[in-house]
């Protein structure tokens, strides 16, 4: 079993591809491997809880870990409590800690 | 150490540089004794297409001697020994038959790319 | 330091132009704040993140002469990563693709900044804890 951090900076509103990279992260993780999920950027407008756009949630029952960079949520005014079920609000410092550990990391 | 080049973006600046740069990464870092493969995903699969043909441009009386040739730079790859992964599901959904395509390359399917990560130590998504 | 890591970065967005820039170098900062060392390998427009010629100006829009504006120049948040993973016992290699440099007219480039190749940023990834590319799109 490997690690894998999977970093998205687009949103699915403005980019198709990003379903694809969620499709990844999922199936990553159905093959057993520990994954994390970090939206930042424009990947954080996916994480309101209102947002009609379910695709997250079927990323986090496949076993994947979503966080969602704090930072880029304050700056589009997204309240930690208004986040997707399965959704944590993280400092950057996470994305330094998992490279630190040796994850593989992707950025899309 | 193994690395997996994926190359999503296309004709991003090739016409200015006569080549895709990521590309003409691979190239420069296999040349430099790297141990890596391709990926080549969404738009970038078209850069297999044999029919690819680029006039060299000119602007006024400034006449571009080249125009990008990927399609080769891609075969370049393959005929130095890099592995060149093409997602399958991102061809059939831009239309792109099989015998449109360079020989050589290795067609992934979606759903198999989770394993063929597993063999780099390095995924660079580019 | 015992958990010191090495880590490296491949950057390609020009400054100004995406967000991505910007969270390379706040990613860069937490990695120099520990005290870590840090290669950068800036490729194509990335080179313009240390040009040593961007200036600082007013904004008539926000009513800011240059000095109440204190506009945001990538150079100097360069430079002050590069003291702060100093400061902290670290380093920050930062190589600019010297290709790049040289078709952009980039080479006016701030102090600790280098000139370079691929095989640095394959050399640089060989030798670090993990690396991490950020592209352009």
């Amino acid at each position: 079993m490997a690690q894998y951090l999977l970093i998205e900076s687009r949103d699915p509103f403005d980019s198709n591809d990003v379903q694809n990279f969620y499709g990844l992260a999922s199936g990553l993780a159905k093959e057993g491997n520990e994954v994390t999920l970090f939206l930042v950027q424009n990947g954080v407008l996916a994480a309101r809880q209102n947002a009609r756009f379910a695709a997250l949630g079927a990323v986090a029952s496949a076993g994947v870990e979503i966080l969602a960079d704090d930072f880029s949520l304050d700056e589009r005014g997204i309240v930690t409590g208004g986040l997707a079920s399965g959704v944590k609000a993280a400092p950057l410092d996470i994305v330094i800690d998992q490279l630190a550990q040796g994850r593989k990391a992707i950025w899309h | 150490m193994k690395a997996l080049n994926i190359i999503e973006t296309a004709y991003r600046g090739t016409l200015e540089e006569q080549d895709d740069t990521i590309v003409w990464l691979t190239h420069a870092l296999k040349g430099a004794g790297a141990d890596l493969d391709v990926l080549l995903r969404a738009n970038a699969v078209n850069y297999a297409v044999k029919a690819q043909k680029v006039a060299p441009l000119s602007f006024g009386d400034r006449q571009q001697k080249h125009g990008p040739d990927i399609a080769n730079d891609i075969a370049g790859l393959i005929a130095k020994g890099v592995g060149v992964y093409i997602v399958k599901d991102d061809l059939a959904e831009r239309g792109i038959s099989d015998d449109e395509l360079i020989d050589g390359l290795s067609p992934v399917s979606r759903d198999g790319l989770a394993k063929l990560l597993d063999g780099y130590d390095h995924v660079w998504h580019w | 330091m015992a958990d010191k890591k090495t880590l490296t970065f491949a950057l390609m967005d020009a400054p100004y132009e995406n967000a991505r820039s910007t969270t390379a170098l706040r990613l860069i900062n937490i990695a120099a704040k520990r005290g870590y060392d840090i290669n950068v390998f800036a490729y194509e427009g990335a080179v313009f993140l240390p040009f040593a010629g961007q200036q600082a100006h007013p904004n008539p829009v926000h009513g800011h002469d240059a000095e109440q504006e204190d506009h945001p120049l990538p150079k100097e948040w360069v430079e002050a990563v590069i003291k702060e993973a100093a400061k902290n016992g670290g380093k920050v290699d930062w190589v600019n693709c010297g290709l790049c440099v040289d078709e952009r007219g980039a080479g006016d480039a701030v102090e600790g900044v280098r000139r370079g190749t691929p095989g640095d940023f394959w050399n640089m990834a060989e030798s670090s804890d993990n690396t991490l590319v950020i592209p352009t799109k």
